[in-house]
């Protein structure tokens, strides 16, 4: 990736997406951790953490928008790959407990001590190191969305057979992850971490530090996405989303470039999923339910699909409403909210909230260049807003 | 005998027919053994057992049932010993005599458990002449299962007397099983006995014959375990039947379940995921129909059922309709978005049926005519599953009547293989869609009314059975019906076929492991369709 090729990625939308991220990943850990509790602009830990929770959600929109906005693969099963990352982890955290677990294990984790597991499953191996951890993290989603991925594209399954068949993969981890003698904890899951490279997981710094290495992988994300999608190869991807057989005729290997770009998009995914689990304390297999892949799907398609932004920004906005409405007395509607949100967008806002701006963005453009009969509509492509938050 | 005596008598006691012996007017071994009872030792109440049981006193049962217990009071000061009913009224043990009042000091025959299996015997002998044929039966199934030497002797007379053939059946099983383990018996009667029990043929008699232990003649143990041999293959061969019939009605089940989804999928290219909900609507309407029955016209409860299919079709039939005018039809030609926005209803759907009638599981109940089970060989068949198997295929059978003879059938058809061409020949295709939904969604509604009767009918039952309807449509292949029901059997006897291999949970897992790659392979399902209707 030459430095030319990320300037000319960047359009004025990205790099005021990138500067808003960016700031927030420096200045809330910093008002956080100095700012005396209690002050009107210190943000407390609590928020910290729940924020951190949006913008790892984030990174899972910007994987799914990926293959779904530029690539027209959805796939109902990126939860799988979220969820796959964060019990790498999981298993990290389990081991760096130690002998502090209530059966006081050195080397078991509590739940195996309590399944009478006699020593540790194979599998379990080199989690407490942290390199291997978080190798883990990039390895297992890509090397199930390679394998699921070869399979697939090569034989060509396309469309709603490919979305039903990844809803399916994600079922079947959710009920295998399910079954205590997997070795992964059974529903209970992977909780009560401890520590993360020495540093304890409840601390108000880890979880400012957390807080803003998320943002640091929510901007590298972004930029890997955006210089994907800006380059020939992104070109490729829209025209395999466009018209699958065409590309295919004209000479291009369509599985692919699909098997690429779906790969890349479950390790994405499942650095998100290994940044959250830190942050919310726990990962458990409710995390595989078909439902939660769907939902990152929503995000997308309200923030506007094949934006980027607008799958980071939908992430951050439906979360946000989701937590506000299920915190208050409104709780029982949410899922009416939500409900109308999935048939309201589809139907009446295709290309999402950003989209949709972009298109008036572009409207108001052309008509005010028409009527200062400017220079000829030099129209830049994509030109993204800033969208306060 | 006085008449309020025989009175009190029978309400208390369970054989009515034993009231034919008269009560000994005199104190004779049967009260020395009651009077046992009440000496508070093993042994003793071993005795008393024997005597009583075997007394062929009219005061035998309710004495040893009320043992059984735990009712038989014994006061150790007077050595007198007491029936409790259940209802509060005594009576004195030994001569039949209501008593206004046990004495505190009394306490119940304490039991230890070998007494126990004695007195278990010892009531199945009892019973064993009972004038019920069921309960002569199931005495006779009791002795079989104990074989107790104590029994032989009632078994025998029983035996003599039985009219009943099956009774008769039992009676001589049980005789077999006492003799096969009687250690003074020939060595012809043993072997006559393992010929019985290798009849019988089931779980118990495997055991019974792996139990009989080494000290046996020979040729009594190389008859046993041929006979083990035999029952085991037999056995086989009827697990694999049980198994087979669970999974035609797993694939009943998952049959019903999909096949409206095959119809909205295969005419009209549309992923509904709130297909589930639909059949979850299905089985809330069934569940109004029977409260409205209960509180109304309690009589008519068997034929809630019948009231609620045509009901639920209509109900979800209508809701159909309204969807894909309202939601679906905007969207055609986007499959994917049509994939969120029905997600979104489904979620929809079951917040607003959780906000109506809780979030709990509702009770839905059997009619008479789909409860209860029956034997067939060594299986059991539930009423309920093989009406649904049933109902299922009738479903079937009337929904490809009904594509092949009637007039929307054939548009429905045309629809299906090319719909621009139909739309040229004049045919309303916008029209067709919508009924085809509301048809899909109506028999979706039914198979609720059907899965009402084996599931839970709460909020989510549509979500449970939405991932499993897909599996079977996309392995059976779009657009064909016959596609939807072998794909439906397939995975329905697959799945119990490995269950008792890999477990329930695995077993799933590899079914859906091996339907994802199965796809690879047949991408268009088992039957697919062909030419130019696959890419539009």
């Amino acid at each position: 990736m030459t430095p030319h090729m990320l300037t000319r990625s960047l359009d004025r939308g990205a790099t005021i997406f990138l500067a808003v991220v960016a700031a927030c990943g420096i200045l809330i850990p910093l008002s956080n951790l100095l700012l005396p509790a209690g002050s009107f602009l210190q943000v407390p830990t609590y928020l910290v953490a729940l924020w951190g929770k949006y913008v790892c959600y984030a990174i899972l929109a910007l994987s799914v928008d990926l293959i779904w906005g530029y690539c027209g693969i959805l796939s109902l099963g990126h939860g799988a790959f979220f969820a796959l990352g964060g019990y790498a982890m999981g298993m990290y955290l389990m081991r760096q407990i130690g002998a502090r677990g209530v059966y006081g294990n050195p080397i078991l984790p509590d739940f195996m001590v309590f399944l009478n597991y006699s020593k540790l499953p194979w599998y379990w191996y080199g989690f407490d190191m942290f390199w291997f951890a978080a190798l883990m993290v990039l390895v297992v989603p890509g090397l199930l969305a390679f394998c699921f991925g070869w399979l697939a594209f090569r034989s060509r399954v396309t469309g709603v057979y490919l979305s039903i068949i990844t809803q399916a993969m994600t079922y079947a981890l959710l009920l295998a992850f399910f079954r205590n003698d997997f070795g992964f904890g059974g529903n209970n899951g992977l909780t009560d971490f401890k520590d993360i490279l020495g540093f304890n997981v409840q601390a108000g710094g880890t979880r400012a530090a957390l807080f803003a290495l998320s943002c640091l992988a929510l901007i590298a994300s972004f930029l890997i996405c955006r210089s994907i999608v800006s380059s020939k190869l992104g070109k490729v991807l829209i025209a395999i989303r466009d018209a699958e057989s065409r590309s295919r005729f004209l000479g291009y290997r369509v599985e692919s470039y699909k098997l690429f770009v779906f790969t890349l998009s479950a390790c994405m995914a499942g650095v998100a999923g290994a940044l959250y689990v830190p942050q919310v304390g726990i990962i458990n297999p409710s995390e595989f339910a078909p439902g939660n892949s769907i939902e990152a799907v929503i995000w997308v398609a309200v923030g506007g699909r094949g934006t980027l932004v607008g799958a980071a920004l939908g992430a951050v906005v439906v979360n946000y409403a989701k937590t506000v409405f299920t915190s208050g007395v409104l709780a029982p509607y949410w899922l009416f909210m939500l409900g109308a949100m999935f048939i309201l967008v589809t139907l009446l806002l295709p290309k999402g909230i950003v989209g949709t701006f972009n298109a008036w963005w572009d409207l108001w453009k052309e008509k005010r260049g028409a009527a200062t009969a400017a220079s000829a509509a030099a129209k830049d492509g994509i030109t993204e807003p800033k969208m306060a938050e | 005998m006085p008449a309020n005596l025989s009175a009190r008598l029978c309400s208390l006691l369970l054989s009515l027919f034993l009231i034919a012996f008269a009560l000994p007017a005199f104190a004779g071994p049967f009260e020395d053994a009651v009077a046992k009872f009440a000496n508070d030792d093993y042994s003793d109440t071993e005795e008393a057992i024997g005597v009583v049981a075997s007394s062929g006193n009219a005061l035998a049962f309710p004495i040893i049932s009320a043992l059984q217990d735990g009712r038989l009071m014994a006061d150790p000061d007077s050595k007198k010993v007491y029936v409790t009913g259940a209802d509060g009224k005594s009576i004195d043990a030994a001569t039949g005599q209501a008593v206004a009042s046990v004495p505190d000091s009394a306490s119940a025959v304490r039991l230890n458990n070998r007494l126990r299996r004695g007195v278990d015997a010892a009531v199945g002998a009892l019973t064993l002449m009972s004038p019920d044929v069921t309960t002569r039966i199931q005495a006779a199934q009791s002795v079989f299962k104990s074989h107790e030497e104590s029994a032989l002797d009632a078994v025998n007379t029983a035996l003599s007397k039985e009219t009943n053939k099956s009774a008769k059946a039992a009676l001589g099983d049980a005789r077999a099983a006492i003799l096969l383990f009687k250690s003074d018996a020939t060595e012809v009667e043993k072997l006559e006995a393992v010929a019985t029990i290798k009849a019988h043929g089931d779980q118990e008699a495997l055991a019974m014959l792996t139990g009989i232990g080494s000290d046996q003649p020979a040729s009594v143990t190389t008859a046993a375990a041929s006979a083990i041999a035999s029952i085991q293959s037999s056995l086989a061969i009827w697990s694999t039947v049980q198994n087979a019939w669970y999974g035609l009605s797993l694939g009943s089940v998952l049959l019903l379940a999909a096949i409206g989804l095959a119809i909205t999928f295969g005419v009209m290219g549309v992923i509904n995921m709130a297909h589930g909900e639909m059949v979850m609507i299905g089985a809330y309407v069934t569940f109004v129909v029977q409260e409205v029955i209960r509180t109304r016209y309690p009589a008519l409860f068997d034929y809630s059922l019948l009231i609620a299919v045509p009901l639920a079709f209509v109900v979800a039939g209508a809701l159909g309709v309204l969807i894909e005018r309202s939601i679906i039809r905007f969207l055609y030609g986007r499959p994917l978005e049509t994939l969120l926005a029905t997600w979104g209803l489904s979620l929809v759907l079951q917040q607003a049926v959780r906000t109506m009638f809780g979030p709990t599981n509702r009770e839905v109940g059997n009619p008479s005519w789909m409860s209860g089970a029956f034997e067939l060989g060594h299986i059991t068949i539930t009423y309920n599953r093989l009406w649904i198997l049933v109902f299922t295929l009738a479903v079937f059978a009337i929904l490809l009547a009904m594509l092949r003879y009637t007039a929307l059938g054939l548009e429905m058809r045309a629809v299906t293989q090319n719909r621009r061409m139909a739309a040229s020949m004049g045919i309303a295709t916008s029209r067709v869609d919508a009924l085809t939904f509301g048809l899909g969604s109506g028999i979706a509604g039914i198979a609720g009314v059907a899965l009402s009767q084996i599931d839970n009918v709460s909020p989510n039952l549509g979500q449970s059975y939405i991932i499993d309807s897909f599996m079977v449509v996309v392995f059976g292949g779009v657009g064909n019906l016959w596609g939807t029901l072998v794909g439906a059997f397939t995975l329905g006897i697959a799945n119990k076929f490995l269950e008792p291999v890999a477990g329930a949970v695995l077993g799933k897992i590899a079914i859906l492991v091996l339907i994802i790659l199965f796809i690879q392979k047949r991408p268009r399902g088992l039957f697919a369709l062909k030419g130019r209707a696959v890419e539009a």
